[in-house]
């Protein structure tokens, strides 16, 4: 049994690629039968967002079932063949693919590292795998798995709170110095490209008060409505400067538009209430002295690429701590994948219990003191007989639906019931494959012993 | 017994000092947290220690310098978790913290005073109290335009590091700034009537012009300055920081000026 996941991304495929391969919810059902038909596999997920188009899958064989995910992705549009496919895709099975699942989900592998919809897009493929029952056992965990662990990526580092476009740079920043933009006034002066985009940001953050001006009025009219905001004559500019908070400055006029002895009237007759300022144009329209003015803070284009970048390495370094969480839980969910073969279960469960029988043998011979071999013999044979006669029909079921449809039901179901952890199974399945090691050794020595 | 517990206390509030001053610099959110374990035990011991001495005194237990301190800095950290809890504000637990554990040490450090007062001073300790339920608000007030004078340089100069992310916004702490001072100065104001008025009963004059009366004096007339300013001239944001940071060096003279009296039964400010 194997988890295997096929796909591209980003970095090797084209979006128009990409795009080919897309599948619409409304068409998941299908396309999941379709998949599911396949023999040999036994669970199936498709994960496609802008960025990606993955194929989850539990299979049988690893091999085999590349092969049928590579038949079905070709198969999914009429105009590709395998040719156009194949070298763009990547393949990973068992713990590199659970790896690969959760570094997705918590946003490290992203093309922006740490964007937030990924994980949601993680949950809408695990939900619409869940409703075509394409899911079972084995991707129920992981995929679960994977979402708490990106969710814990998220609470736990600060992965997604640094702002990578310079127009919602804008908004951080200012949020360094109101701590509520609801009760804000805004000024968006001039109509440039880059400062709608941050005024419509701050829109987005639902500012108390959008005012724009512009040199032509008519066009500040026009903005006003699509912002649901007010136009103020131009001329009017000055005197509105102490009622705002935040001014976005964009006018593409090649001089200052703003002074810095405006800003510091401004500032006086605010009682020193803090102002925000944004310059957003080259040349410059807010004179760049106006930092110098007490609680006003004025950032031009330069300071907010700046501070992209400087959020971009600070996502980064973020992005290494995630990494690491990630690692973490890899290695636990691997050992649970393992203990869900049939063998190591039994081992495991067959310990337990003489661990139990063991235990309660002791605890009955201390009570009863002097026994005779004989007395201690009955007793043994009793709880052993106990023991067995219980045991016989789970691991006979086991053995047998192992190889079902759902036998990994049957193994999860044997694992809760008896309370069997996956640290102990996996232990059990290493030594199992030493004792096969061994055996095989010990094999190959007797002729020689013989020969000698 | 509360030997034991206010090393403990001691020793829980320095392992939270500590954590916090490493979660200012470090990106784990993680440090945070078990520094607000740390310190919220740290105070449960410190509550404890502080209700065993009132059931075995009958009154809050602040009529010793070491006493008043302990009791200062209990509050400051009861005012760090209402605060930074409500908030979300672990970043302050970097300043308070720091501030709480050196009034336990300097408590610690300074000469047992005399026994509790005479039968005519029990009404003192409402005066204390007060003072120092004041002096807490100033304490706040220091923290937050301590905090706000670093948001604002590193504002200035462009540098956002993991610092400017972790410290609140400049209009939250300048609210908090007021609010603190708000807080503070009407408890201040019957701190020092109350005192005067034991002062009258007891030695007979409301004023005796001694070093800390002056002190405490003047730092109540800075504080309405600061308070007035704010309304009629705009001492707030920068201004506002910088004016209680000073203030709150005219309460630790306050302090120091008390301590030089030692080790009679004290009423700081």
């Amino acid at each position: 049994m194997n988890i295997i996941v096929l796909g591209l991304n980003h970095r090797t495929a084209s979006v128009e690629l990409r795009e080919l391969l897309a599948i619409q919810d409304s068409r998941m059902g299908e396309a999941l039968g379709r998949l599911m038909a396949y023999p040999g596999i036994k669970e199936a997920m498709y994960l496609g967002t802008c960025n990606r188009v993955e194929v989850y899958a539990v299979v049988e064989k690893g091999e085999w079932g590349f092969r049928q995910l590579e038949d079905f992705l070709v198969s999914t549009h009429f105009s590709l063949s395998s040719e156009d496919l194949l070298p763009h895709l990547y393949r990973y099975s068992d713990d590199e693919a659970i790896a690969h699942l959760f570094r997705v989900s918590a946003s490290l592998d992203s093309m922006v590292v740490g964007e937030p919809q990924v994980l949601g897009q993680v949950k809408e493929a695990y939900e619409l795998a869940l409703t075509h029952r394409s899911s079972g056992v084995i991707l129920n965990k992981v995929v679960k798995k994977a979402i708490s662990v990106g969710k814990s990526v998220r609470t736990n580092t600060r992965i997604g709170e640094y702002a990578v476009s310079v127009s919602y740079a804008a908004v951080e920043l200012a949020k360094k110095v109101f701590s509520n933009l609801k009760q804000r006034v805004v000024l968006l002066v001039g109509a440039g490209e880059m400062g709608k985009l941050a005024a419509q940001h701050l829109v987005n953050q639902g500012v108390k008060e959008v005012l724009i001006t512009n040199r032509n009025h008519h066009r500040a009219f026009t903005l006003a409505e699509r912002f649901h905001g007010h136009a103020v004559p131009y001329e009017q500019l000055r005197s509105t400067l102490p009622k705002v908070d935040i001014v976005i400055c964009a006018t593409g006029a090649p001089h200052y538009v703003i002074s810095k002895d405006d800003i510091e009237r401004a500032v006086h007759h605010r009682m020193n209430r803090p102002m925000f300022l944004i310059d957003i144009t080259v040349p410059r329209n807010i004179d760049p002295t106006v930092k110098d003015v007490d609680n006003a803070y004025l950032f031009d284009i330069d300071d907010l690429k700046a501070h992209v970048g400087q959020n971009q390495e600070e996502r980064l370094k973020e992005a290494e701590t995630a990494e690491h969480m990630v690692r973490e839980e890899v290695g636990s969910m691997v050992a649970w994948v393992r203990g869900l073969e049939a063998t190591p279960t039994i081992v495991a469960l067959r310990k337990k219990a003489e661990e139990i029988k063991q235990g309660e043998l002791e605890k009955v011979f201390n009570r009863l003191g002097e026994l005779s071999p004989k007395e201690r013999a009955a007793i043994e044979g009793l709880a052993s007989a106990i023991v067995n006669k219980l045991l016989h029909g789970p691991v006979v079921t086991l053995k047998t639906e192992a190889q079902s449809q759902n036998g990994f039901a049957f193994i999860e179901a044997a694992r809760r019931f008896f309370e069997l952890r996956e640290r102990e199974i996996h232990s059990e399945e290493i030594q199992l494959l030493k004792d096969e090691a061994g055996d095989v050794i010990s094999e190959e020595t007797l002729p020689q012993k013989d020969g000698v | 017994m509360p030997e034991l517990l206010s090393y403990l206390t001691m020793g829980l509030y320095f392992g939270g000092t500590l954590l916090f001053l490493l979660y200012l610099w470090h990106r784990s959110e993680i440090i945070s947290k078990i520094s607000l374990v740390a310190t919220s035990l740290g105070f449960f011991s410190h509550t404890a220690a502080l209700i065993m001495a009132m059931v075995s005194t009958g009154h809050v237990p602040i009529m010793t310098f070491k006493d008043a301190m302990s009791f200062f800095a209990w509050g400051l950290v009861l005012v760090f978790l209402v605060v930074g809890l409500k908030r979300g504000l672990e970043v302050l637990g970097a300043f308070i913290l720091p501030l709480a554990f050196l009034s336990l040490v300097s408590a610690t450090l300074a000469p047992q005073a005399a026994d509790s007062l005479a039968p005519v001073f029990q009404t003192v300790w409402v005066h204390v109290t007060l003072s120092i339920l004041g002096t807490i608000g100033f304490a706040v007030a220091f923290v937050a335009g301590l905090m706000y004078v670093m948001q604002e340089r590193l504002l200035k100069s462009k540098q956002f590091n993991v610092l400017s992310f972790k410290l609140p916004p400049l209009d939250f702490l300048d609210s908090l700034n007021q609010r603190s001072i708000l807080f503070g100065f009407p408890l201040l104001t019957l701190g020092i009537l109350t005192g005067a008025v034991s002062a009258q009963l007891t030695i007979g004059s409301y004023l005796s012009w001694n070093s800390e009366q002056i002190w405490a004096l003047i730092t109540w007339f800075f504080y309405f300055a600061v308070l007035l300013g704010r309304v009629t001239a705009g001492w707030r944001a920068k201004k506002a920081a910088y004016l209680t940071i000073v203030g709150f060096a005219g309460v630790i003279l306050t302090f120091v000026g008390i301590l030089i009296k030692s080790p009679q039964p004290l009423s700081p400010l």
